[in-house]
């Protein structure tokens, strides 16, 4: 038989933290502080899988760790907050309830299941001023922390806060607030030591738009993220991205309306001259790009 | 909700799964009860228990959409409300506007928001006009047992089309029966109760690629003579400053016509009829 050995509690959770911590500690870094007009989240991210997402009206999400156990955090978020919102009111969705249920959830986590997720999450919820945005921390064993303006967040932490901590500055508007975000995430990670420079493909940016009425999410990407990296201020509001949405493929040969078999039987009926088994051809895709401008840039 | 309770304090796993992106698919795990058309009714007809709104119209413009309402709900010979507005943004490019019994169509309207936003958030990206349309079409359905018994209720949507392949079909309005049917609709359409003599109004002026102002004058006068013909249906209330609710959408979003704007409308199409009544 085999024979059992004795772990005492401690030891068993120190396994368990340090397995979480170094998961999350191989993965790239995230950092949210706040700005002048909202809350700035950013993340180290060349994936098209996203780190940050809108949860509801006024608060944001950002994440890293283990994609899919973050990625199934972020689905509860959204969840929990159309439920509360569609059976409340949409002004009755606080960062709070949100924070609460997530520090619940990891804690049982890892105190009950032999693998605790290895993730960090932020919670932000944009104020009317600087002094009433809410950041809240929650890592993997459910403790939370209020973090005051700003945090960091995945590998190497400690010294990517450090950059922010020194230069943090709630009155800072946007384009200087990410410049301090990319520099506080170029800040580790280098060869010897050195200081890295990511650019617009390696970053992924969102702001919370305090001034915004309803939804303050909004995703900057593409022309308007280079623009503001460049650190040109006159960034206008409609490039900074309308809803946190792309909009729809236009229906073409690989994203049919109508379904595979009907396209089928159009396609097998021989037609003179032709082989019977040629293909519709391909549309052009040029008539979709009217609709595209329009929201190409987000707007 | 007590079988949701955990003592661990986790979120009941149905939050936590991949399962769907859809909000109505997951509340019938969540809280069915929040859902309609899940209701046991009594037998019989409910028809005059609630209070019925009534014209919606449409007008698809070379922009976008153009849809309006009117401020009425009756029960039965009572007019249950002077100001109840109809129509509202489903989301930054959709526009819904509902006829029939007033509460549940509300709350259909609520749902079908939350419905959009939801997926929109879960998979960063919109649903296409067609399947906003085939989503509320399936919602309409799910009511059919209470429109059975008299509380029914018949949304009409529009939207701005973002992926119309044809610069003239960016504007799409789809009108739905009780039993959960969609129908595209080419140009204008109107529902409820004064939609007949709406439509009539509509068929005389519309033309194809009309600009949104027209169609904004067009909708009022559509609505003026719907109520001139259906009594159910409320006309422009110049003595108590209530209009009827207009809205656009078209490549900037949604837009609802500010009371100065709306107003201005209103009183040249009564200016107009004090002349010719007949429109």
């Amino acid at each position: 038989m085999a024979m059992q050995f004795y772990a005492s509690p401690e030891q068993v959770q120190r396994d368990r933290s340090e397995y979480a911590r170094k998961g999350i500690a191989r993965g790239r870094s995230a950092v949210v502080l706040t700005y002048e007009g909202g809350i700035l989240l950013v993340a180290e991210n060349i994936t098209t899988l996203r780190k940050i997402s809108e949860i509801y009206d006024k608060i944001g999400f950002a994440a890293v760790g283990r994609y899919n156990e973050f990625e199934s955090l972020r689905r509860a978020g959204i969840r929990m907050a159309d439920v509360n919102g569609y059976s409340y009111d949409r002004r009755d969705v606080t960062g709070r309830f949100l924070a609460n249920a997530y520090t619940q959830t990891l804690g049982a986590i890892f105190t009950e299941t032999q693998k605790p997720y290895e993730v960090e999450i932020c919670i932000a919820q944009v104020g009317s001023s600087p002094e009433t945005d809410e950041l809240y921390r929650i890592t993997y064993d459910g403790s939370v922390m209020d973090e005051p303006g700003f945090m960091a967040m995945g590998g190497q932490a400690e010294a990517i806060s450090n950059v922010l901590r020194e230069r943090h500055d709630a009155s800072a508007e946007l384009p200087l607030a990410l410049a301090l975000a990319a520099q506080a995430l170029g800040s580790v990670g280098g060869e010897n030591g050195q200081t890295r420079k990511l650019d617009q493909k390696q970053l992924e940016v969102a702001v919370l738009d305090r001034r915004r009425k309803g939804r303050a999410f909004r995703r900057i990407q593409g022309p308007a993220l280079i623009q503001l990296l460049e650190g040109l201020k006159d960034v206008l509001d409609k490039d900074l991205g309308g809803v946190d949405a792309a909009p729809p493929p236009p229906p073409s040969v690989d994203k049919p309306t109508v379904s595979a078999a009907a396209e089928e039987d159009a396609a097998s009926k021989p037609e003179a001259g032709k082989p019977a088994a040629g293909k519709p051809e391909a549309e052009p895709a040029d008539p979709a790009e009217p609709a595209d401008g329009v929201n190409g840039d987000g707007s | 909700m007590a079988k949701d309770f955990d003592p661990s304090g986790r979120v009941p796993d149905y939050y936590v799964n991949a399962g769907t992106s859809s909000f109505t698919q997951f509340l019938t795990h969540a809280s069915p009860e929040l859902l309609p058309g899940r209701r046991p009714l009594p037998p019989g007809l409910s028809a005059d228990i609630a209070p019925h709104g009534t014209t919606i119209v449409a007008i698809a413009t070379a922009d976008g959409v153009v849809m309006g309402g009117d401020r009425r709900a009756t029960m039965g010979n009572l007019i249950a409300s002077r100001d109840i507005e109809k129509v509202h943004p489903a989301d930054s490019y959709s526009l819904i506007g509902i006829a029939g019994t007033a509460g549940i169509g509300i709350e259909l309207m609520r749902l079908f928001q939350v419905e959009l936003e939801h997926y929109e958030k879960i998979e960063g990206t919109m649903l296409s006009t067609d399947g906003k349309a085939n989503r509320l079409a399936g919602m309409v359905r799910g009511n059919l047992g209470a429109a059975m018994q008299g509380l029914a209720v018949v949304p009409l949507f529009a939207g701005y089309d973002l992926s119309a392949t044809d610069p003239a079909r960016v504007g799409r309005i789809f009108s739905f029966d009780v039993a959960g049917g969609l129908y595209e609709e080419t140009g204008y359409d109107a529902i409820g109760s004064g939609s007949l003599f709406a439509k009539s109004s509509m068929k005389k002026k519309y033309r194809t690629g009309i600009s949104t102002d027209d169609a904004v004058r067009l909708a009022v006068e559509a609505l003026y003579d719907a109520a001139d013909d259906d009594t159910a249906t409320g006309g422009p209330d110049l003595t108590r400053k209530i209009f009827p609710v207009v809205m656009t959408a078209t490549a900037n979003g949604t837009h609802r016509l500010t009371e100065a704007e709306i107003t201005a409308v209103a009183e040249l199409v009564v200016a107009g009829r004090m002349e010719n009544p007949g429109g």
